[in-house]
């Protein structure tokens, strides 16, 4: 194009669409996310440099698990852990579906009317969620010994935090007007949840259910790492005895077991909803 | 006489009726397995609990306030872990992600290779491959890093495809019609649609990888995790509830400012 004075098309620049005070604000918290990233991995000892030495060794350490030994995966005790982990992830979840039901109605803003029970249960179960798995495990295995039943309770208090608040969250967007014809028409609140609530909720109930099923069977299998039960157990005696490659395959069994359960559930679950 | 007039019944369909039946007695059959299966010594469980019960909860609730700057330093350490980890991961879920997206890769190969790899990182617990990496780096925050980064990959490289699948391809397609290559196509028509929800769900799973890394420790990958198995293992339980009072409390900060955060970014 040839140049003239006239027209805007030639004033060469085109104007950014960010104001320079945003640029600014964008740099500055660039600066902040990037210093901090430093900081952490100076802390850390995991700077960039570090991690390009690190990474030859690292896989050479890692070559040593490798192969790994599958027949490990058919002795019976090796069975015998897995059919445990899923049997405690069973037990848990079925529990805590059924003592999630109260928890999550009175922890939903459109059953629970009272403002100060509401709160408290949302409190309440958010402190639940803070607990991680294994610290509630270690301190169940304080009080009950090593073994299966102290991993079960850790999971149906961990499982029940989630699945309340999921549930609860489904109640509150569920649609009031049947259950509001239905208060008008003289039903008890008992009524009301069982035949205005219940069929609204049920498909998404079942559905969150089996997610925290996914959930269990993930939490179930390192449980074990801290003696409560299930085939993390065997698995840190492996690593304990170095024994990789059997390790090695364990940790494929647990890889099998979990992309298993996760194609069931989703399959079921895109089947429900 | 004015006969009662009914709905019409639902036609029931034989094979519904199979497949329910038949989806019944697989959850019939795997609870009569479990409930068999599983082998719960009752008898010693309860006489333990008789024994350890005082010894154990009421501890837990009178915090030991003398380890405060030790439980401290730790979860700064865990905050640190995560946040290293979860920008690795932030970064490395990039590639992966345009990978797994079918817009953006327009080879139905190479995406579900993608989606693959994505899934198959997902599938691993984050403490198993703590487990892993400190076996080969040594016991170290440094295998804590590691840990949260892969782990963290698979979900953040899934959300950022579909968060790519959905951007509005017209303005992909306007581009291309007037000329534009693939790179300024990349940074003027995509980045710009992505970039909030990619920076939300990074953050978000920032206040994903604060609660995995507190734990971490528990196989030696450093952080607060390290404490708790030591006051576990020494039953210390005063200084575990002043570990969990900790965890709580900044579990807490940090999932409201991540919030917050969010809110404006989105």
């Amino acid at each position: 194009m040839k140049k003239t004075d006239t027209g805007l098309l030639t004033t060469g620049k085109t104007p950014s669409i960010y104001t320079s005070k945003t640029k600014s604000r964008l740099l500055l918290i660039f600066g902040v996310v990037l210093a901090l990233y430093f900081l952490s991995t100076y802390q850390t000892n995991s700077t960039p440099g570090e991690l390009v030495i690190g990474l030859p060794n690292l896989f050479a350490l890692l070559a040593k698990f490798f192969p790994p030994n599958l027949e490990v995966l058919v002795a019976s005790s090796v069975v015998a852990a897995f059919s445990e982990t899923i049997q405690m992830a069973i037990i848990a979840t079925t529990v805590a579906a059924i003592l999630c039901v109260p928890l999550s109605l009175l922890g939903a803003q459109n059953i629970t009317t009272n403002k100060y029970l509401y709160g408290f249960m949302r409190f309440f179960l958010n402190v639940l969620r803070t607990i991680p798995d294994i610290v509630l495990a270690l301190i169940f295995v304080g009080i009950f010994g090593l073994g299966v039943f102290p991993g079960i309770l850790a999971l149906i208090i961990f499982s029940l935090g989630i699945l309340a608040k999921l549930i609860s969250e489904t109640i509150e967007s569920v649609d009031m007007n049947p259950l509001e014809a239905m208060q008008a028409s003289g039903a008890g609140t008992i009524q009301m949840i069982y035949y205005g609530l219940v069929p609204q909720v049920l498909p998404q109930f079942s559905s969150l259910v089996l997610y925290v099923f996914e959930i269990n069977i993930r939490a179930s299998v390192v449980l074990g790492l801290v003696g409560a039960g299930g085939i993390g157990l065997v698995l840190d005696q492996q690593i304990r005895l170095y024994n990789l490659p059997n390790a090695m395959a364990i940790i494929i069994g647990i890889f099998i077991l979990v992309v298993m359960i996760e194609y069931v559930s989703n399959k079921i679950r895109e089947a429900i909803v | 006489m004015a006969e009662l007039q009914m709905p019409p019944k639902k036609k029931r369909n034989p094979l519904n009726i199979a497949k329910k039946s038949l989806m019944a007695a697989v959850v019939i059959a795997l609870y009569v397995w479990t409930f068999l299966g599983i082998n719960i010594d009752w008898e010693r469980a309860f006489e333990r609990m008789a024994n350890n019960f005082e010894r154990v909860i009421p501890r837990l609730f009178r915090p030991d306030w003398n380890a405060f700057d030790k439980v401290l330093d730790a979860m700064i350490e865990t905050l640190y872990i995560a946040f290293a980890g979860s920008l690795m991961a932030a970064i490395l879920a990039i590639p992966l992600g345009f990978l797994a997206a079918n817009n953006m890769t327009n080879n139905r190969f190479l995406t579900a290779v993608g989606k693959w790899i994505l899934s198959a990182v997902r599938a691993f617990p984050d403490l198993i491959l703590a487990l892993l990496f400190v076996v080969a780096v040594g016991p170290n925050p440094f295998a804590g890093v590691l840990a949260i980064a892969i782990g963290s990959t698979g979900m953040l490289g899934k959300l950022y495809s579909e968060v790519l699948e959905s951007v509005d391809m017209k303005v992909v397609e306007a581009m291309e019609a007037n000329g534009a290559n693939k790179l300024q196509i990349l940074f003027h028509g995509v980045i710009p649609q992505v970039i909030p929800e990619f920076l939300s769900y990074a953050i978000y799973r920032f206040e994903v990888d604060v609660r995995a890394s507190t734990i971490l420790g528990v196989v030696g990958a450093g952080g607060i995790g390290t404490l708790i198995f030591f006051a576990s293992s020494n039953r210390n339980w005063n200084e575990m509830g002043l570990i969990i009072l900790i965890i709580i409390v900044v579990v807490t900060i940090i999932d409201f400012i991540s919030a917050a955060i969010r809110k404006r970014i989105v």
